[in-house]
C-alpha cells in the first residue's frame, strides 16, 4: 500500500476528530462521576484529618488521631499504646469472608454458567431470567428470609431435628458461617453472569479439537476452557469480592452485633461511635485495600496471559 | 447432544476385516453399515447404511453437496458422533465405542479450531503433550512439523496474528504432529482464496506422500476431489453412490447424480437394446452395457468435451443456440431435433475460426466409448 502522504495525514486527522467527538459525548457522564465520586472522596480525606465533634460531626482542628487509631489505641487508664484488636479482627473477618465468598460463588457459579450456556439458544434467556428473579426483592427482605432458614427454630434446624440427624438446634445465626452463607447467596448472580458471557463465546469446536488431540476432560478444562474464560472469571471475582469487602446489610442482619465487618465498623463510627474522622479514615482505607487488591489481581493474571 | 438417540448396534459383525491374512494389502478404515439418525421433531437420516473401506496410505475423498452426510461420516470416524448403527474398524480394531481422545485419528477442522490463547508452536505441542511424550522428543517433533509446513519463522506468534493460509498450515501441523494413523480433513481449503487453494492442494498431496499417513478428505468441490484423490466416494442423501478412482468417477459414473455432480454433462434419453442405444432423435450406437440395467428407456451421458462437430452424415443433427467463448475452449449450446439440449466443448486452436453461428444447422458426433449408460 503506497498511499500518498497527505492521505495518511487526512486519516490521522479524521481519527483525531472522531476521538474528540466521542470524548465530548462522554462529558456528561464524566461530570456525574466526578461530582458524585471525586467530590465526596475529597470531603472524606479532609474529614479523616479532623477531630471528632462532641456529639457528632467534626471540629475543624487538624489531627492524625483517626488514622493512628485504626491500628493502635491508647489505653484509657494508663495511656499505653495497644493494638486495636477489635479493628484487626474485623479486617481479618472481612477479608477472609470475602475471599471465601468469592471462592464459593466461583465454585457454584462456574458450573451454573456452563449449564446455562450449553442450553439450546432459545432456552438460555429463561435460565438467565431465573438468575435475576431474586434481585426483584429488596436485599434486606431476602437477608431476613435467610434468617428464617438458619435461626435456631428455623427451617434447616427443624428439618434436621425431625429427620433425626441432630438433637439440638445448631447455632448458625450470628456466626461467620451465616455471613458467608448470606453473601454467597446474594452475590452468586454477579459471578454467574460474566462467566456465562465468557463461556457462551467459547467455540465448541475448540473442545472437539482438544479431545481430538488426546486431551482428557481435565486437560481440556485446565488447558483450554479455563484460560479462555479467564476474563469472565476475573470480572466475576472482582464483582463479588469488592462489594463483599464493604458489605453492610448481610453482616448486620446475619452476623448480629458481634460479628462486624468493615462496612458495619464504618457505619458505627458515623452512628453510635460518633467518630466521623475515624469513619472517614476507615472508608478511605477500604478503598485503598480494594484498589491494591485489584491492581495485584490484574497484574498476576495478565502476567500469566503473556506467558501462555 | 440430546437429539442423538443411541440405539444398540443391531447388525454388528464380530469378525475382523476380511483381509487379516495379508497384512500388506492393509485396510486402514473399515466402516460397516454405518447409520446415523438424528431424532428430533423430524427424523434426519444423516448416514444411511454406509459401508466403505479405506486403504492405508490412501488419499481418500468424500465428495458431495452440503447435507449429503460426508461431514457426518468424518465425525463418526473422528469419534465426535456415535453411529446409531454399524461398526467402525481401524487397522483391524473395533473403535466404534472409543471416545475421540483415544482414537489414533486427528482432524483438520474446517474452521481450523486453533487454540487462540496459545502460540503456533504450543498449538502443535498440544497433542504431543497430551500423549505424554518426553519433552525432548516433543521439541524435536514440533521443530520438524514447523519445517514441514514452513512455519518456523512464525512459531512464537499468536494464531490470531497469522493469515488464513498460515493458520491452515498450523492446523495441519498440529494434526500431523502426533503421527495419527488416519488424518481427517473437513473441507480445510474452503476458506482460502483460489490461488492459495491451488497451492495448498499440491502441498497436501506432498504432505500425504511424505508422511505416508492415510488422508480422508471431505469436500464439495469436485475439481479439488479429482485433482487430489486416489479414490473418491460420491455421497448424496446419506448414502455412498459410487466409489472409484477420479478417472472411473468421471468417465464411468454409475448414476445420473454422480455424472451431474462431477464435471459438465449432457444427458440424452435413449432406448437400450442389447449392446446398443437408440436416441430419440434417431441414430443407433454401440455402448458398453452396464450389468444392472435392463433393456428399455435409459439415460445416456455424453461429456461436452467428448462431443465433436462432425460432417459425418450419421452424426446427430442439431441447431446452434448459443456460442460461449471461455479462453481455452468454446462451448456450443445446441438443440437436437428431438428438442433435447446438447452442449459441445471445442478446444480453441491458435487461429480458431470456422465455429458455427447462432441458428446454423450442425451435426454432432462422438468418439467410440464416449457414451455412458446410466442407472437412473
Amino acid at each position: 500500500m503506497d498511499l500518498p502522504e497527505d492521505a495518511g495525514q487526512l486519516e490521522a486527522e479524521a481519527v483525531r476528530r472522531d476521538t474528540r467527538d466521542r470524548w465530548l459525548m462522554s462529558v456528561p457522564a464524566l461530570m456525574i462521576i466526578f461530582l458524585a465520586a471525586a467530590g465526596p472522596l475529597l470531603v472524606m480525606v479532609i474529614y479523616s484529618f479532623l477531630t471528632p465533634g462532641d456529639y457528632s460531626g467534626v471540629k475543624w482542628e487538624f489531627s492524625t488521631n483517626a488514622w493512628s487509631s485504626i491500628l493502635v489505641q491508647r489505653d484509657i487508664f494508663d495511656d499505653t499504646l495497644q493494638w486495636a484488636d477489635a479493628h484487626l479482627t474485623i479486617f481479618w473477618r472481612s477479608v477472609s469472608l470475602s475471599i471465601i465468598t468469592t471462592v464459593l460463588t466461583l465454585a457454584f457459579g462456574l458450573p451454573t454458567a456452563w449449564f446455562i450456556s450449553t442450553r439450546p439458544p432459545g432456552k438460555r434467556e429463561f435460565w438467565l431470567f431465573l438468575m435475576t428473579v431474586p434481585s426483584w426483592t429488596n436485599l434486606l427482605v431476602r437477608t431476613i428470609a435467610i434468617q428464617e432458614l438458619i435461626r435456631a427454630e428455623g427451617v434447616i434446624n427443624n428439618v434436621l431435628i425431625f429427620v433425626g440427624i441432630i438433637d439440638e438446634p445448631m447455632q448458625m445465626m450470628f456466626t461467620n458461617f451465616a455471613i458467608g452463607f448470606g453473601m454467597t447467596y446474594v452475590y452468586l448472580p454477579l459471578m454467574v453472569l460474566p462467566i456465562y458471557a465468557a463461556v457462551e463465546k467459547l467455540d465448541v469446536r475448540l473442545l472437539e479439537a482438544c479431545y481430538d488431540l488426546y486431551a482428557s476432560r481435565w486437560h481440556a478444562f485446565t488447558r483450554v476452557i479455563l484460560p479462555l474464560i479467564k476474563p469472565g472469571i476475573i470480572a466475576g471475582s472482582i464483582l463479588v469480592f469488592v462489594p463483599c469487602l464493604g458489605a453492610y446489610v448481610v453482616p448486620r442482619v446475619l452476623g448480629g452485633g458481634k460479628n462486624l465487618m468493615f462496612g458495619n465498623l464504618i457505619e458505627l463510627q458515623f452512628g453510635a461511635g460518633r467518630n466521623w474522622p475515624l469513619g472517614a479514615a476507615l472508608s478511605f482505607l477500604l478503598m485503598v485495600i480494594v484498589m491494591i487488591a485489584l491492581i495485584y489481581y490484574i497484574r498476576i493474571t495478565s502476567q500469566e496471559r503473556k506467558d501462555g | 447432544m440430546e437429539a442423538q438417540a443411541q440405539v444398540p448396534v443391531s447388525d454388528a459383525d464380530p469378525t475382523p476385516p476380511a483381509d487379516t491374512s495379508d497384512p500388506a494389502a492393509e485396510i486402514a478404515i473399515d466402516a460397516r453399515r454405518i447409520s446415523k439418525v438424528y431424532r428430533g421433531e423430524d427424523e434426519v437420516r444423516a448416514l444411511d447404511n454406509v459401508s466403505v473401506t479405506i486403504a492405508r496410505n490412501e488419499f481418500f475423498t468424500l465428495l458431495g453437496p452440503s447435507g449429503c452426510g460426508k461431514t457426518t461420516l468424518l465425525r463418526v470416524i473422528a469419534g465426535f458422533e456415535p453411529p446409531t448403527a454399524g461398526t467402525l474398524w481401524l487397522n483391524g480394531k473395533d473403535i466404534t465405542r472409543l471416545p475421540p481422545n483415544r482414537r489414533p485419528v486427528n482432524t483438520v477442522f474446517q474452521s481450523y479450531a486453533l487454540f487462540p490463547h496459545m502460540s503456533v508452536a504450543n498449538n502443535i505441542r498440544f497433542g504431543l503433550e497430551m500423549l505424554g511424550k518426553p519433552k525432548k522428543q516433543i521439541d524435536e517433533i514440533v521443530d520438524e512439523m514447523l519445517n514441514l509446513v514452513q512455519m518456523q519463522a512464525m512459531k512464537s506468534r499468536r494464531t490470531s496474528e497469522i493469515s488464513g493460509g498460515q493458520q491452515q498450515r498450523v492446523a495441519l501441523a498440529r494434526a500431523l504432529a502426533p503421527e495419527p494413523e488416519v488424518l481427517l480433513l473437513d473441507e480445510p481449503l474452503s476458506a482460502l482464496d483460489l490461488k492459495l487453494r491451488k497451492e495448498m492442494q499440491i502441498e497436501l498431496k506432498r504432505l500425504q506422500h511424505e508422511t505416508g499417513i492415510t488422508f480422508v478428505f471431505v469436500t464439495h468441490d469436485q475439481e479439488e476431489a479429482l485433482t487430489m484423490s486416489d479414490r473418491i466416494a460420491v455421497m448424496s442423501a446419506g448414502r455412498i453412490l459410487q466409489i472409484g478412482s477420479p478417472q472411473e468417477i468421471y468417465q464411468r459414473p454409475a448414476e445420473r447424480f454422480v455424472a451431474n455432480f462431477i464435471g459438465e454433462s449432457n444427458f440424452l434419453d435413449a432406448t437400450l437394446s442389447g449392446n446398443a442405444v437408440t436416441f430419440r432423435t434417431g441414430g443407433t450406437y454401440e455402448v458398453e452395457r452396464p450389468a444392472d440395467v435392463e433393456d428399455g428407456a435409459v439415460s445416456v451421458l455424453l461429456r461436452p468435451e467428448h462431443a465433436i462437430l462432425s460432417s459425418d452424415p450419421s452424426a446427430l443433427p442439431a441447431t446452434v443456440e448459443t456460442v460461449v467463448y471461455s479462453g481455452e475452449a468454446t462451448s456450443i449450446h445446441t438443440r437436437l431435433d428431438s428438442g433435447e439440449a446438447l452442449k459441445v466443448r471445442v478446444p480453441n486452436a491458435p487461429h480458431s475460426g470456422g465455429l458455427p453461428e447462432q441458428g446454423a444447422p450442425v451435426r454432432i458426433g462422438f468418439a467410440p466409448g464416449a457414451l455412458t449408460v446410466l442407472k437412473d
